[in-house]
């Protein structure tokens, strides 16, 4: 195995034809595939320690498969216990020297990663599309831009930061071991590298095990901005590793983002440690739709809620509440949107559904579609041609579901809608909050007192009303309940990597 | 024997374009022929600003602050030349580079008005209440004779942050520099007439400024106390907000907030 | 009106759009990447649903033997390019565009009912559509939008109905004019009531103001349609006129019929698209195609 990291061409080769349009309309789309001749990939990529590449101290390598084909994109290393404390020292002597930057300057590097992702966007967007599965219209006009916008607003905060917490002295905590999930790999990267860096932190990150790629990319791009060594150091790699950073004696923050399973092991782990935590995990989210709802954006909203990235959102509006009244029109108008949807190629723009991220993840959401139909619950899965490698699963939608189904309680992080119904608001309210998952919630209703009604009391850290699934970094994120504690973005977000006096 | 340079004429910028004085007057600075702007020149600088307001206002915080930031990698860019046409020498240097904060800084700051100047109000009642900064629209600028550049871009980066659009008056005795700027402004995509540039004599400038009805606010850090006192009376005829001008500088982002009005919104909270 | 709406699906749940996001819809169809085949069917198709349009003060009978000669052929050296679905012109040069047309497949399509702004008496509105239906085959009348904007429904319903009655079996349109009526919940509104009069097609804008034709309104009123299809199983017809210049902007009109509607209103019998500079441009993304080299506006004919 050559072990050079010369660069060569892209192991990007196109995967199966698109299936046809997953409708069957005499209007068929073509293949629209997005160039990758313009992506180079290394074979491997080493760790990202103290500013520059390291092989990891065992030698030990792992490939990441592209799931729409399953073919190898690249190999990647397997950080151990030693790699760890060796990215942590890295990070601990970094940090004195960037903490006391003034923060003007540390603004200039936020300020150049943010332009460096924006002017290397198309290549980031194809990268992701290509290692985790997602369609590359989602990665190309989601993704990127608002990775590059929360590095962009972060940076602008960097040179603030006494406006930010109503004049209290703010202090970095140190070094802080970041630990991101698969579904948004550069986006969760940026919406932790960006607060840590701006208020004088450095940090050990490591990407999902199956999505380590642009992690990688964005570690050149960290060279790149000429950014002072140890601040930023990545290391790839599977559960152990995230254990061995977690537990890592000489680390000042943890911030995890990921299942809730793992969230409470970390708790657990860090319990009388004085190590600050913040997680955001899983979730069952409530999509709310009154009888005066906008329809037709009602069901977009729905269909945006629960399929746009393959459900793979840890805030997806999994949980469907219909007011009875409107639930068959309602539903009549989901189907047929379900209907429509375009699944296939990730590459493909006009593809809508992409590939599932893994076999593990697929197997998991089918176990749980199972036990749906197995408790009684009615499933609709339109008719689509399915390519025959890869990791694919079908938007679907089950009616006739009681709230003690599995597929009402428990996460399915997958392209599976649980549709429910309620009489009135307050019948809604307590649907809605009956779940120990508390991330966000989804309200369609023209009465806007009824908007900020419902909102007061939905027991969720996010609450769309007459839309869904919009995020900013001027606008914090996060989880009530066992969801997640602390918050992600605004000036709320910066408050769990400083110490104030 | 060398050729002779191809001296630069320098032009006002108006909407986005660079123009002689629709007078055709010039004053000599050194041995520079500089534009002698006329109130024909104000009025059409004010005219483009208020046409560009609509498009600027609406744009998403998050561009016009990369707008910004544009500026500031335009300025970078061509900092040798500014710092010969400050005068060359360190003190030039320092005032370049401070410059290159100031746009940056303001090009951060323009995602985070509202939650430094806006507000979730706890009402004692059944109603959700918020208050959100909004521009106040256009804001004529008038810039310190000294230092002739860094006040001018300070100022019109906080105006324009917050979505206003600017008609700024250079330093009368030391124009080039902020007439150089405007070329910051055409290159680093500030859309036509949302900043307008005029160099000209105060006497003559101050009171159409002053008195025009489009006018939205007035920033008046480069006058005199009494050609303040001037303004302050013209802008009563149409309660034109006077900005202050402290004796020391506010932290950045209050002179955003300066030029930004608060409304405050209602609504029932009910089922 | 109320009883009308009444008869449909909860009323509020008919009227209320949300425009923020059916933009962002409409964003999404514009966004389509229709290549190769796919785009020469749609361009072939974009063409097939043409109303070939000049609507101007100074037509004479020359300009409209143009326009016809145009609309048959609309590139003569290449007869793979199909004949356009109609020309749309004035009541006053329908006779003329009928003579040229006769005998083709090509329909004549004639504005009607005060064009374009229709703030005259009804009846005078009514003898001039009757007037023109004698001659042509369809006709193009315009909502009455001050009546509309002052809440007289039951007036703008009874002209449309009386208008019907009055051009026998030629086929409706009724052209809201989207663009005065100040919400997409306005148009979703005119949108109903103008198929309960009987409009066999709804037709977005005169062409004369802006905003014309959008890509959200046609969202909004495509939607309608299909919850009036399915209400009454009637399938009345969309036009989309105004603004349309490019064959990227008519594609885009395409995927939105396709995604909201399907593919049975994907035919010159359910959609039209109203437009006049269009038809060059399309022949020049066709020609691209098929030779892989951009074009000149100088290769085709005036229209």
């Amino acid at each position: 195995m050559p072990t050079s990291p010369a660069t060569t061409s892209a192991r990007a080769e196109s995967p199966v034809a698109a299936p046809a349009a997953a409708t069957a309309s005499g209007f068929a789309y073509a293949a629209a595939p997005e160039a990758t001749d313009h992506i180079r990939l290394r074979d491997r990529y080493p760790l990202f320690i103290g500013g520059g590449f390291e092989p990891p101290a065992a030698g030990v390598h792992h490939p990441t498969l592209n799931p729409a084909t399953e073919e190898p994109l690249a190999e990647v290393a397997e950080a151990d216990a030693a790699d760890v404390d060796r990215a942590v020292r890295a990070a601990r002597r970094a940090f004195s020297s960037w903490s006391r930057l003034p923060g003007a300057r540390r603004a200039r590097y936020l300020f150049r990663l943010a332009r460096l992702v924006q002017e290397r966007s198309r290549e980031l967007a194809v990268v992701e599309s290509l290692d985790g599965g997602k369609p590359i219209r989602e990665a190309r006009d989601v993704d990127i831009p608002l990775a590059a916008q929360h590095l962009f607003y972060h940076a602008g905060w960097a040179d603030k930061l006494p406006l930010a917490f109503a004049g209290a002295r703010a202090r970095p905590l140190g070094v802080c071991a970041q630990v991101i999930p698969w579904n948004f790999p550069l986006l969760m990267l940026a919406w932790k590298v960006a607060p840590a860096l701006a208020t004088g932190n450095t940090v050990v990150l490591k990407p999902a095990e199956t999505t380590p790629l642009t992690a990688m990319l964005f570690a050149e791009i960290c060279q790149q901005a000429e950014l002072p060594g140890g601040v930023v150091n990545i290391l790839t790699g599977g559960p152990p590793a995230g254990r061995a950073l977690v537990r890592h004696p000489d680390i000042d923050k943890v911030a995890f983002t990921g299942s809730t399973a793992v969230g409470k092991e970390i708790q657990r782990t860090l319990a009388g440690r004085g190590t600050r935590l913040t997680l955001e995990l899983g979730g069952k989210a409530a999509h709310v739709v009154f009888d005066d709802a906008p329809l037709d954006q009602a069901v977009e909203g729905v269909v945006t809620g629960i399929y746009f990235n393959q459900g793979h959102v840890c805030c997806a509006g999994s949980r469907l509440l219909l007011q009875e009244s409107i639930a068959e029109p309602f539903l009549r108008r989901l189907r047929a949107r379900v209907g429509r949807l375009r699944v296939g190629n990730p590459l493909d723009k006009n593809t809508d559904v992409g590939a599932i991220n893994s076999r593990e993840q697929l197997e998991r959401i089918q176990a749980l579609v199972d036990s749906g139909v197995a408790q009684g619950a009615q499933l609709f899965q339109p008719a689509c041609e399915l390519p025959t490698r890869g990791y694919w699963f079908r938007p679907s939608l089950f009616t006739e579901v009681a709230p003690a189904h599995r597929i009402a309680r428990e996460e399915i992080f997958g392209p599976v809608l649980a549709v429910m119904t309620f009489r009135t608001p307050a019948e809604a309210v307590e649907r809605a909050n009956n779940t120990r998952y508390g991330l966000s919630a989804g309200v369609w209703t023209t009465t806007g007192q009824r908007i900020l009604w419902m909102a007061q009391r939905m027991r969720a850290g996010v609450v769309w009303a007459n839309t869904y699934n919009r995020f900013d970094p001027a606008a914090p994120f996060g989880g009530f309940r066992e969801s997640g504690f602390g918050r992600e973005g605004g000036p709320q977000g910066l408050a769990a990597y400083v110490a104030l006096r | 024997m060398t050729a002779p340079t191809v001296a630069k004429t320098p032009k006002l910028y108006i909407q986005g374009a660079f123009c002689r004085s629709e007078s055709d007057r010039v004053y000599p600075v050194g041995r520079v022929n500089v534009p002698r702007a006329s109130r024909k020149d104000v009025r059409d600088a004010v005219r483009a600003a208020r046409s560009a307001l609509p498009g600027w206002s609406s744009r998403t915080a998050y561009n016009r602050g990369q707008v910004l930031y544009r500026v500031a990698e335009m300025l970078e860019a061509r900092r040798r030349e500014f710092v010969r046409v400050g005068g060359g020498g360190r003190a030039a240097g320092r005032e370049v580079d401070a410059c290159v904060d100031v746009l940056v800084y303001y090009a951060g700051c323009a995602d985070k008005l509202s939650q430094l100047g806006g507000s979730v109000n706890q009402v004692a009642g059944p109603y959700f209440t918020f208050t959100v900064p909004e521009p106040v629209g256009v804001v004529a600028l008038v810039a310190p004779e000294r230092p002739p550049l860094l006040p001018l871009l300070t100022h019109m980066a906080a105006a324009l942050c917050g979505g206003n659009t600017v008609v700024a008056l250079v330093a009368e005795t030391a124009p080039l520099a902020g007439l150089l700027a405007a070329e910051l402004l055409a290159t680093g995509d500030v859309p036509a007439g949302a900043a307008a540039v005029l160099s000209g004599l105060r006497s003559e400038l101050l009171a159409p400024l002053g008195s025009h009805r489009d006018v939205d606010a007035l920033d008046p850090v480069g006058c005199t106390p009494e050609q303040r006192a001037e303004l302050e009376r013209r802008a009563a005829d149409g309660v034109t907000r006077v900005l202050p001008s402290p004796s020391t500088p506010v932290p950045g982002h209050h002179l955003a907030l300066a030029s930004l009005e608060l409304k405050t919104i209602w609504h029932p909270v009910g089922v | 009106m109320a009883a009308a709406l009444a008869r449909s699906l909860a009323p509020a749940a008919l009227l209320s759009v949300d425009a923020v996001e059916v933009e962002a819809r409409a964003r999404l169809f514009a966004s389509r990447s229709i290549k190769r085949d796919a785009k020469l069917w749609a361009l072939d198709l974009a063409i097939r649903c043409t109303d070939l349009t000049s609507l101007e003060g100074s037509d004479t009978p020359g300009r409209i033997a143009t326009l016809c000669a145009k609309a048959l052929r609309p590139d003569p050296g290449d007869p793979r390019i199909p004949s356009v679905a109609a020309v749309c012109v004035y009541p006053a040069q329908a006779a003329e565009a009928a003579t040229r047309l006769h005998g083709s497949p090509v329909r004549v399509a004639a504005v009607a009912t005060g064009f374009p702004s229709g703030q005259v008496p009804l009846d005078i509105k009514v003898a001039e559509a009757a007037e023109a239906a004698r001659v042509a085959d369809e006709i193009d009348m315009v909502m009455d939008r001050g009546a509309f904007l002052a809440g007289r429904y039951p007036a703008v319903r009874e002209e449309i109905e009386r208008v019907r009655a009055a051009i026998g079996v030629r086929h409706l349109k009724v052209i809201l004019e989207t663009g005065e009526l100040g919400g997409y919940d306005q148009v979703r509104r005119a949108s109903w009531l103008a198929m309960e009069a009987g409009a066999d097609f709804i037709k977005t804008s005169t062409g004369k103001i802006h905003p014309a034709a959008t890509l959200a309104v046609a969202t909004v009123m495509l939607e309608a349609i299909r919850e009036y299809a399915f209400a009454t199983g009637r399938a009345v017809g969309f036009k989309a006129a105004g603004g349309i210049r490019t064959a990227r902007q008519a594609v885009g009109y395409l995927v939105a019929v396709n995604e909201t509607l399907g593919d049975e209103w994907l035919t010159p019998e359910r959609l039209r698209l109203g437009a006049s500079a269009l038809l060059n441009d399309v022949l020049m993304q066709i020609a691209k195609e098929r030779s892989g080299a951009y074009q000149s506006g100088d290769d085709f004919s005036q229209g």
